[in-house]
């Protein structure tokens, strides 16, 4: 009785495990039950239920209503596909004149909207290609293939490489200095003679029009919204989901919107990248001191000055995180976006891991993951740059940064000219290594991955079967003998236990959805992998964190490590993996570990960093070793933030978990991988994307209501 | 009296939703609690005063006085709920935000308790920032800054970043960003509390310097009743956002109008506050010693001089005119025996 006046809260959470246990137990696995590897609505079996909804046929496998729930919303992704049909082709027709045919044609509203759109991203893209690549594309776009064999040199490159190359050294040393001009300028030259040269020029085409559109769209919603109270309660729940929702999820409607190709693809990055600039940008203005703000009003600046002037740059810190995951997202969808058809890094990347040859892979990837850290790096750079008032600089000290780049074109343009006399037969490698004709250590990378395949699959595969059989699959099938009723009561409850009747709803109304879908299984597979990707990496990231925590240093070289790491597209992540353990789950969870023990490694840091100073003194004082100060100082007070990591470490997780299934896994990230190259596929991808986006809202409300709650208690809110 | 610059007329400030509807009904009378009780928190209630050209108005008092609420009142970094503020004869409430602009490009400068600065920009950056808000030119704007720089001591450390500084040096910049568009209105909020006792010190001295030379119309905000004394020219003490007494340093301490402001002038040494004219005898002008002291010698400083003297001392003003008289038991009543006077 004492315990129970003392730990309240614990002993309402041994209830609410006993009650979820007994209904585990009380309710029995259906006989006919089994795991439905097809999707119920294209398998036509007679065993199977059918109920209409608004004119749509549900077809779906009944079990016992404690067991599964029935998909009663199984009609929401025919649904919202035929909205999405309906909008498309049927809804408001109007007479747009046509410039080429010189006539009226009837054509529906949206359909109009969406191909001007997705005409001027073309615009734009093709714009940049033709300053950076030109040549015989663009061209034959404009005349013909005749013009084009008449004048054989118009095969030529827009710029020659060693221009383009010269000038990201200029521009990376003019904004940082000599470090990350060698970096750029290596960079630009590995991809050269690699010959990654057109997918990353056709790649970097891409992202320079994604990323400065994103940016704007994302600092203007988060001011206006910054503004008006009223923009940010409408942006913010859309800003939730969007924020957990898979990649993947969105290209699929993306499909029916735009059709395929670049321009499809940069506003489909659009659409997932905005959203956390939005957040930053909102966050970074509500942290401006209002003194700030008012000394920016009394120095008499108008409302744009006090924006551009004051309020933006104070708060750039959080603007620029917000930039840097622009420029992540931009590259990670940079890849996913080739599934609809985008050119470039991702396209080869995507055709390597298909053909299952790694060492290519690992050259595009490599390719894809430098330019991103490039420009992640000069755009940091570029809104931290000073101005030098006082300097007393020649002519020449002013301008020598364009007088280099002038001379760089002029060299550029002799060598490629000297090129034609040097290479008279074969491609001028001074102009451009075409594509596969450059250096390629790919011969290296595979026979690398045969040998260690070779020496060490005995080991590898004992592992692999090892986990496969003794973990994973006792795990799954556990996650599966969850009767819906006692998840349902488990979620509601530690709903209602972390933050009352509030949460409780929140999490009911979430979960329920999951449960009335027709993927409830599925859903629990992704849960299991997830869950078992988020153990493990919390625990390596906070061993990891707290070990380097320690000592200042290591602290500081892990937060760069996990900066880089965060960097690489999270497609890049699946080519080591695959090399080592093939195309088993086991790659895809090692993936998802390796993936989400950044975030994890991270807030560990962060979190004890953030322990006052003070209380280590007074921690000392008190007479405690390293040890006592870790578990009854730093750790208690380090934990709420370390909770936020966990948040992230989820979201990281079910993110790779629906990318692992390009390598073949049985969830929910299977499902959507279909939807892409299904023609009614978009209601199904959609509703799939919410699905995934809402098990992470379900942990990220528990999580947060739980934080702030222990932060309130801690009172370090 | 010299020409009027600030003028406040019952000025209130309530923070509320109905704060507005509910000051029209009360008539003027606002009571705190009855407004507390309806959800509006009384910031300032009916202030009126008027400052004059050249002169330092000290607004003292406790945290959650509504002293910093008035001074935003007057600045329009708030709107005031009611009452009238004129600046130099203009109706403050009725300007656009136009007009308000222009007059806080080149008439106002405010100093901040937490400096205040822009992160981004360096030190001479910083100064030259309302200038160039203005649209002067960054040439002009940034050598003028440099002037600034040198006003306040700060040569060659003009590149930092406020980060770089300790809080003494950018309160100096904080300062001289607030005086580089030469403005006639010199706001301080607290200027000194978040530095350490030394430096504070220091730097009101160097505060007094600056205003000898440059001679503006000031509000300065404290809550540090010595240095209110120490620098003002007339002295308003707040509490719960009514203005208790509004008067001379001497005045407070030798009449306090309230016993809240009595609890302040308690501790305070008086012969270091008062001069001689403060305690001077008027009537008396004959049976003078030698020995004369100027009518505005503070009292610490010529005490020895007067009880050492026999004869009566005799009180001079400016162009040496006796104007009055002084015993030594004037003094000796003030050091010791002052408190009487309150009864």
């Amino acid at each position: 009785m004492e315990y129970l006046k003392k730990y309240p809260k614990l002993f309402q959470w041994l209830f609410l495990l006993i009650v979820f246990f007994a209904l585990c137990f009380a309710i029995d696995v259906p006989e006919t039950y089994k795991f439905i590897r097809g999707q119920a609505e294209f398998v036509k079996d007679p065993n199977q239920s059918v109920y209409f909804f608004l004119g749509k046929e549900v077809r779906y496998y009944a079990f016992d209503v404690f067991w599964r729930l029935p998909p009663l919303l199984g009609w929401l992704p025919i649904w919202i596909n035929d909205s999405l049909f309906f909008l498309m082709n049927e809804w408001m027709p109007m007479e747009f004149w046509n410039e080429d045919t010189q006539e009226f044609k009837t054509r529906p509203l949206l359909l109009q909207i969406s191909r001007n759109l997705t005409s001027f991203m073309t615009f734009l893209i093709e714009l940049i290609r033709e300053i950076l690549l030109g040549g015989l594309e663009t061209i034959v776009a404009f005349t013909s293939w005749d013009f084009i064999d008449a004048y054989p040199w118009l095969e030529l490159p827009g710029l020659p490489w060693t221009i383009v190359a010269a000038g990201a050294t200029i521009l990376a040393y003019k904004l940082s200095g000599k470090g990350l001009a060698l970096f750029a300028g290596l960079t630009m030259v590995y991809i050269s003679i690699f010959g990654q040269w057109k997918p990353s020029m056709q790649t970097l085409s891409f992202i320079l029009v994604a990323v400065p559109l994103s940016f704007a769209f994302g600092i203007s919603l988060g001011i206006a919204a910054y503004k008006s109270k009223r923009v940010e309660n409408a942006l913010y729940p859309i800003l939730l989901v969007m924020q957990t929702m898979p990649q993947y999820a969105v290209l699929v409607p993306a499909l029916v919107l735009f059709g395929v190709g670049d321009h499809a693809a940069v506003i489909i990055t659009m659409v997932v990248a905005v959203p956390p600039m939005i957040l930053l940008t909102i966050l970074g203005l509500r942290a401006v001191p209002p003194e700030v703000i008012e000394a920016g009003r009394m120095s008499g600046c108008t409302n744009w000055q006090l924006m551009t002037k004051v309020l933006i740059p104070t708060a750039r810190r959080d603007i620029l995180i917000g930039v840097n995951q622009v420029i992540m997202v931009c590259f990670s969808m940079a890849v996913i976006s080739a599934f609809i058809g985008a050119k470039g890094l991702g396209f080869n990347l995507l055709l390597a891991l298909n053909q299952l040859n790694i060492g290519l892979a690992l050259e595009a990837g490599l390719c894809i993951s430098l330019i991103a850290i490039l420009l992640d790096k000069m755009s940091l750079a570029w809104a931290n740059q000073q101005q030098d008032y006082f300097g007393n600089l020649t002519f020449y000290q002013r301008n020598k940064n364009i007088i280099f780049f002038g001379g760089s074109i002029v060299v550029g343009i002799i060598l490629a000219y000297i090129g034609t006399f040097v290479f008279k037969d074969t491609f001028n490698y001074l102009f451009e290594v075409p594509h596969n004709k450059g250096i390629s250590t790919a011969d290296f990378w595979n026979k690398g991955v045969d040998w260690i395949f070779d020496t060490f699959f005995v080991y590898i595969k004992a592992f692999n079967t090892w986990l496969i059989v003794d973990v994973l699959q006792p795990m799954r099938a556990l996650y599966l003998r969850m009767p819906a009723v006692a998840t349902l009561v488990l979620a509601v409850g530690a709903g209602y236990l972390i933050g009352g009747v509030r949460s409780a709803l929140v999490v009911a109304a979430l979960t329920l959805f999951i449960a009335l879908s027709p993927w409830w299984d599925r859903a629990l597979v992704t849960l299991y992998m997830a869950t078992f990707g988020v153990v493990v990496s919390c625990l390596i990231g906070f061993t990891v964190g707290t070990l380097c925590f320690q000592n200042k240093k290591s602290a500081a070289f892990m937060l760069g490590v996990c900066d880089i790491f965060q960097t690489f597209p999270s497609f890049v992540y699946l080519i080591p993996v695959m090399m080592l353990f093939g195309i088993t789950d086991t790659s895809v969870l090692i993936a998802v570990i390796v993936y989400a023990t950044i975030p994890a490694t991270r807030y560990t840091i962060e979190g004890l960093r953030s322990v006052p100073v003070g209380l280590h003194e007074a921690a000392t004082m008190s007479g405690v070793n390293k040890f006592q100060r870790l578990t009854k100082i730093e750790f208690p007070l380090a934990f709420p933030h370390m909770m936020l990591g966990i948040n992230q470490t989820i979201v990281f997780a079910l993110f790779m978990v629906i990318i692992g299934a390009f390598i073949g896994t049985e969830d929910l990230g299977q499902y959507i991988l279909k939807a892409l190259s299904d023609k009614n596929g978009a209601g199904i991808g959609l509703t799939l994307g919410i699905c995934v986006a809402f098990i992470g809202l379900i942990f990220d409300n528990l999580i947060r209501t739980w934080v702030e709650k222990r932060k309130k208690h801690l009172g370090i809110a | 009296m010299s020409e009027t610059v600030i003028k406040c007329e019952s000025v209130y400030k309530i923070f509320g939703e109905n704060a507005k509807k509910m000051l029209e009904e009360s008539n003027g009378n606002v009571d705190a609690k009855t407004f507390q009780d309806k959800g509006c928190i009384v910031g300032v209630n009916n202030a009126s005063f008027e400052v004059a050209k050249g002169e330092m108005l000290v607004v003292m008092g406790l945290s959650g006085s509504g002293k910093s609420t008035l001074l935003r009142c007057i600045s329009r970094l708030t709107d005031a709920t009611g009452g009238k503020i004129f600046i130099e004869g203009q109706d403050l409430l009725q300007l656009n935000n136009k007009e308000l602009i222009e007059l806080r490009r080149n008439k106002m400068g405010m100093v901040f308790q937490s400096f205040a600065l822009l992160p981004h920009k360096t030190v001479v950056e910083n100064i030259a920032f309302p200038l160039q808000i203005k649209g002067i030119k960054t040439e002009d704007s940034i050598s003028r800054a440099m002037e600034m720089v040198k006003l306040v001591g700060l040569d060659g450390r003009e590149n930092y970043f406020p980060r770089e500084l300790s809080g003494g040096q950018q309160q100096r910049v904080g300062i001289a960003r607030s005086l580089a568009v030469e403005p006639d209105i010199w706001f301080l909020d607290e200027p000194f509390s978040a530095l350490d006792p030394l430096i504070r010190k220091e730097m009101q001295d160097e505060f007094l310097r600056l205003q000898e030379k440059l001679q503006k119309t000031i509000m300065f905000i404290t809550h540090d009743f010595d240095e209110a004394l120490k620098l003002a020219d007339r002295i308003a003490i707040m509490k719960d956002g009514i203005i208790e007494q509004l008067d001379t340093p001497a005045n407070i301490v030798l009449n306090p109008a309230t016993e809240y402001v009595r609890k302040f002038t308690e501790e305070v040494p008086r012969e270091k506050v008062l001069v001689i004219e403060d305690v001077m005898d008027t009537s008396n002008k004959n049976n003078l010693g030698d020995i004369k002291v100027s009518k505005d010698d503070i009292i610490e400083n010529v005490a020895e001089k007067i009880l050492t003297q026999e004869k009566i001392v005799g009180v001079v003003d400016s162009n040496n005119n006796i104007i009055g008289s002084i015993k030594p038991s004037t003094i000796i009543d003030t050091v010791f025996g002052g408190r009487k006077n309150n009864s």
